[in-house]
């Protein structure tokens, strides 16, 4: 059997890489690829602690779902902003967005 | 053991395409390590005995959001020089922040003592999921319904041409 820990360090690495993906990026299709890196650690550590926590309730694996379906919504409103964007000022770089910064 | 070289093989190319998502400077290349990365967390998914949420993550993941993103990476790519900074001048204190959050999680991971269940599986996951999402979780359920309902009306009206 896999310890536990191992599966909560590889999310940990996959939202901290997701992380640096969503900070160091200029381009926002890449803030948004790192986002759902960060949103996959997270249902790998729910599937994780639901396998090894308590495998009769399946409320880790019910989540997931959701996220994974909210993650879906997410894209489909991140890219249509991109585009929208991109139609409007012809860019989609994030550092020259800024027409609503202080 | 061999689930243990599985779970490193699989855990590699979850982390090796993460990495080339967030290093690569063409982001065509960024999206198609995304599908990567995705399949590898699948295969942690079965490892993990979750192969119904193996598959819906190669469905939804890999088949919709992945597809989708290289679509608007084809719509949206001659604008990004691939000679460009593909990372703003910040780029080292992000990993500065997200080495420094790795180094906690670890930390935190190997200190806390995890209450591992032996119990084993039940033999009916699915049927269980299915009949929490119209039991236990109803509201949020339909709720989720909802949420994709406005998604998919607000994007196609955020992207609509005027």
């Amino acid at each position: 059997m896999i310890p536990l820990v191992w599966y909560l360090i590889v999310a940990a690495a996959l939202f901290c890489i997701g992380l640096y993906g969503v900070l160091a990026r200029r381009n926002a299709i890449g803030i948004l690829m790192g986002v759902e890196l960060m949103l996959n650690a997270v249902n790998l550590n729910l599937v994780a602690f639901w396998r090894y926590v308590c495998p009769t309730n399946v409320a880790g694996l019910v989540f997931a779902v959701f996220v994974i379906a909210v993650a879906a919504a997410e894209v489909a409103v991140g890219l249509a902003l991109i585009v929208a964007i991109y139609r409007s000022r012809d860019t989609v770089n994030v550092e020259e967005v800024d027409l609503m910064r202080w | 053991m061999a689930l243990q070289i599985a779970f490193v093989i699989f855990s590699l190319i979850a982390l090796i395409g993460a990495f080339l998502v967030v290093t690569t400077r063409r982001l065509f290349h960024s999206a198609l390590a995304l599908v990567l990365s995705f399949v590898g967390v699948a295969g942690l998914y079965i490892l993990l005995e979750a192969e119904f949420l193996a598959a819906l993550q190669i469905l939804i993941y890999v088949g919709a959001i992945a597809i989708l993103i290289i679509f608007a990476v084809i719509v949206t790519r001659h604008l990004m020089d691939p000679k460009a900074r593909a990372f703003n001048e910040q780029w080292w204190r992000a990993a500065l922040v997200a080495a420094g959050l790795f180094l906690i999680l670890v930390f935190t991971i190997a200190k806390v003592p995890w209450p591992v269940s032996e119990a084993p599986l039940p033999t009916n996951v699915i049927f269980s999921m299915g009949s929490s999402f119209v039991g236990t979780y109803l509201v949020p359920f339909e709720v989720i319904s909802v949420l994709l309902m406005v998604a998919l009306v607000g994007a196609i009206i955020i992207a609509r041409e005027r």
